[in-house]
């Protein structure tokens, strides 16, 4: 059991652990799960004096479960690396030089600008969104592909 | 209590991704360069085991522990489902996490997920900022 745990879970695991997110949400807090609106949130609640409607129409305190639902996510990560044996290295060394930390922060702001922009992200559209069959999540996660291996590819082929 | 549990399923949430690697970088990358199939995999069981859930409970109709129907809503399509989609798939290429690794990554101890957790929130921001500026 020890040496189960502590080893990465397979995708037959992992998977239908994601999936269960979906109706265990739904059943004991009534939400839609998703992730990305956690951000907006954030926003809001860091500028309770803002004059930008998409933050003055977000009532943060009403989906406050989802900040708790994003601050057990930092709980959870934590106790599966420091009691699960997950100790492997989660991003590449570069990545903590200067220019590594700058590309993580204009990924992230794409990350954040567009999840946005899309209203939602892997969780919300490609996970909840493709399970209740609804078809602006499919678009969304065919373009969250197209704009991932058009980063990629071309950096492939420069790297070679 | 409804926040409770958030936070219970969000500690779950955080083991999962963790222990499946999907919050990985490296796992990203050999997803995008069709190298390995595990987070297609992952996703595609993911969303199974999500559709069969979300089947039971339109059937079942069971009633949400706070004692309220279940409501099952739906995102709308504008053009920022494409744009914005296309924007996050390059940040995720770039940073190796969508919003949820973003977390487990920073609980995880990869430090440099700071700069990637202040990006998007600079992001969302400049989104919010621009809204009414862009096309939807």
């Amino acid at each position: 059991m020890d040496n189960l745990l502590s080893q990465p879970w397979p995708w037959y695991v992992a998977g239908p652990l994601i999936g269960l997110m979906v109706p265990a949400l739904l059943l004991l807090t009534g939400q839609m799960f998703g992730l990305s609106s956690s951000f907006r949130h954030l926003n809001a609640l860091c500028s309770p004096r803002t004059q930008i409607e998409y933050l003055k129409e977000d009532d943060w305190r009403r989906e406050a479960w989802n900040l708790f639902l994003v601050g057990g996510i930092l709980v959870g990560s934590f106790l599966a690396t420091r009691f699960l044996g997950a100790g492997v290295p989660l991003l590449p060394q570069e990545s903590g030089t200067g220019p590594g930390l700058l590309s993580l922060f204009a990924g992230g702001v794409l990350v954040g600008f567009g999840t946005r922009y899309a209203d939602g992200c892997t969780s919300g559209h490609s996970i909840t969104g493709l399970a209740t069959l609804n078809w602006p999540s499919l678009v969304a996660t065919c373009s969250f592909f197209a704009g991932g291996l058009a980063v990629v590819w071309p950096a492939f082929w420069l790297s070679r | 209590m409804k926040n409770l549990y958030a936070l219970l399923l969000g500690v779950f949430f955080g083991v999962v991704l963790v222990k499946s690697e999907v919050c990985s970088w490296f796992r990203i990358q050999r997803m995008f360069r069709f190298e390995e199939a595990h987070m297609y995999l992952v996703i595609c069981a993911a969303v199974a085991v999500g559709a069969l859930s979300v089947l039971l409970l339109r059937r079942l109709r069971p009633r949400t522990a706070q004692g309220e129907p279940i409501e099952i809503r739906k995102k709308v399509f504008t053009k920022g489902t494409v744009l914005g989609g296309l924007l996050f798939g390059m940040g995720w290429a770039v940073t190796g996490a969508c919003p949820g690794p973003i977390y487990a990554q920073l609980g995880s101890g990869a430090y440099q997920a700071v700069a990637t957790f202040a990006g998007a929130f600079a992001g969302a921001y400049l989104y919010a900022w621009l809204r009414p500026r862009l096309p939807h």
